[in-house]
């Protein structure tokens, strides 16, 4: 119990809250370029422009089949081979957000394309143009209906910028493996504590998620 | 790209056998888990809902590699000493069983009610009923998203290479600090991934498609 105590000393909550800083900002990052890169490709996929959109669908279904470790490893280790060379925090956005904009577009364009053709139909006969029923008519509707999937993509966005421990960025999960690694004692609150934090997080995303589907419907 | 194939093959082919068992063993234990929380929670009986629910909102909402971690660092330590590949697939049955329990559950869920209760109103009973009525057409709905659970767990189990699970993932950052030769490495791994992942993701997206007009 004693080594409870002394885990959560404030000199160690302070170096976890630190890490947890550090998950939030590359998930904040990641999440705001995914949405602005998922949402141009989805709407790309959506209105098929020829060769172009095929194109991207191609790349999009490659990166949605690979792991995400490997793209992490990839980026941080294998780009600077092609001359791009980025530090690891933004090594770790630039990879979250390449994994997630593909997943982003693929329900973004499956939102879209949920939306039954007859308001495409009925909004262009009322006379309005292609892009404007687009953005006033379609797009308030697939939104609503690419929420909860959305929100679950962010919430596994935030899980996975663990995997970052491995290119040393110093997130949540590496400043508790730091902790521990000096005193075997503290191996079990680490855990412990980590497992809230990330729990929290995620939970209360999930919570948000069903109230927004719920007040939007 | 062929010279670290030519190379390495043997290290490779034990990375692809390794990820491979490791998914395949994951993903009957995370079927049998998920199936079975999935019964629970919609049981109608408030205690087994409720532990259902822990579970699948706990282990939905923490990283897959802290579940890993805490087997292969915890678990050790005041229990049975576990290799990077037991703890790294009992991370991943745990955590895939969680999406398992949700994907069932909707699938079951979207059998009409009726079906279950005239199913009880020959005298079946609720196991019964489950068994022979609702679950194989529950089956049908529920196949594609399995699919691609399936497709997010053989990604995910490269988690393994965190916890020196031998498997593929690992063996490529070794190749790639041995030959230094960084890009093709990673380059010929994600191939390796694409086989096995890219058809399982085309035929998913044929069932849902086929099935969905029936």
């Amino acid at each position: 119990m004693e080594h409870f105590l002394e885990a959560f000393s404030w000199i160690n909550m302070r170096f976890l809250l630190e890490g947890l800083l550090i998950t939030i900002q590359v998930s904040l990052l990641s999440i705001a370029f995914s949405f602005i890169i998922g949402g141009i490709l989805g709407i790309i996929r959506y209105v098929k422009i020829p060769v172009l959109s095929s194109i991207i669908g191609v790349i999009i279904d490659i990166i949605r089949n690979l792991p995400l470790l490997l793209i992490i490893f990839f980026t941080y280790f294998g780009l600077p081979n092609m001359g791009v060379r980025l530090n690891i925090f933004w090594s770790a956005v630039a990879a979250m957000a390449v994994f997630q904009s593909a997943m982003l577009a693929e329900i973004i364009r499956g939102g879209i394309v949920a939306v039954p053709k007859g308001q495409m139909e009925a909004a262009r006969s009322t006379g309005l143009t292609y892009t404007q029923a687009m953005r006033i008519i379609i797009l308030p509707q697939a939104l609503k209906k690419m929420i909860p999937p959305i929100v679950g993509q962010f919430i596994s966005l935030v899980k996975d910028t663990s995997l970052a421990t491995v290119i040393v960025l110093p997130e949540l999960t590496y400043s508790a493996r730091i902790i521990y690694s000096q005193d075997s004692n503290l191996v079990l609150p680490m855990f412990f504590m980590i497992t809230l934090l990330y729990f929290l997080i995620c939970y209360c995303l999930a919570k948000l998620s069903v109230r927004l589907d719920r007040s939007l419907s | 790209m062929f010279q670290i194939l030519n190379d390495y093959s043997s290290e490779l082919l034990e990375g692809f056998q390794i990820t491979l068992i490791s998914s395949v063993i994951a993903l009957i234990f995370s079927l049998i888990i998920g199936v079975l929380l999935a019964i629970l929670q919609i049981s109608g009986k408030k205690l087994f809902i409720t532990l259902a629910n822990i579970y699948v909102e706990f282990f939905r909402n923490i990283p897959l590699l802290i579940i890993a971690m805490f087997f292969y660092v915890v678990v050790p330590v005041f229990w049975v000493p576990l290799s990077g590949f037991a703890a790294g697939t009992i991370g991943l049955t745990l955590y895939t069983a969680a999406f398992i329990a949700d994907t069932v559950r909707a699938g079951i869920l979207a059998v009409p009610k009726g079906q279950m209760e005239a199913a009880r109103s020959t005298g079946l009973t609720f196991i019964e009923a489950m068994r022979y009525v609702v679950l194989p057409q529950a089956f049908k709905i529920v196949i594609p998203p399995l699919g691609n659970q399936f497709i997010s767990l053989i990604k995910n189990s490269s988690v393994l290479a965190l916890v020196a699970g031998f498997d593929l993932m690992y063996q490529g950052d070794i190749i790639a600090s041995e030959t230094f030769n960084v890009f093709d490495t990673y380059i010929l791994i994600a191939l390796i991934y694409l086989l096995l992942t890219m058809p399982l993701s085309y035929l998913m997206r044929y069932l849902e498609k086929h099935w969905s007009i029936n």
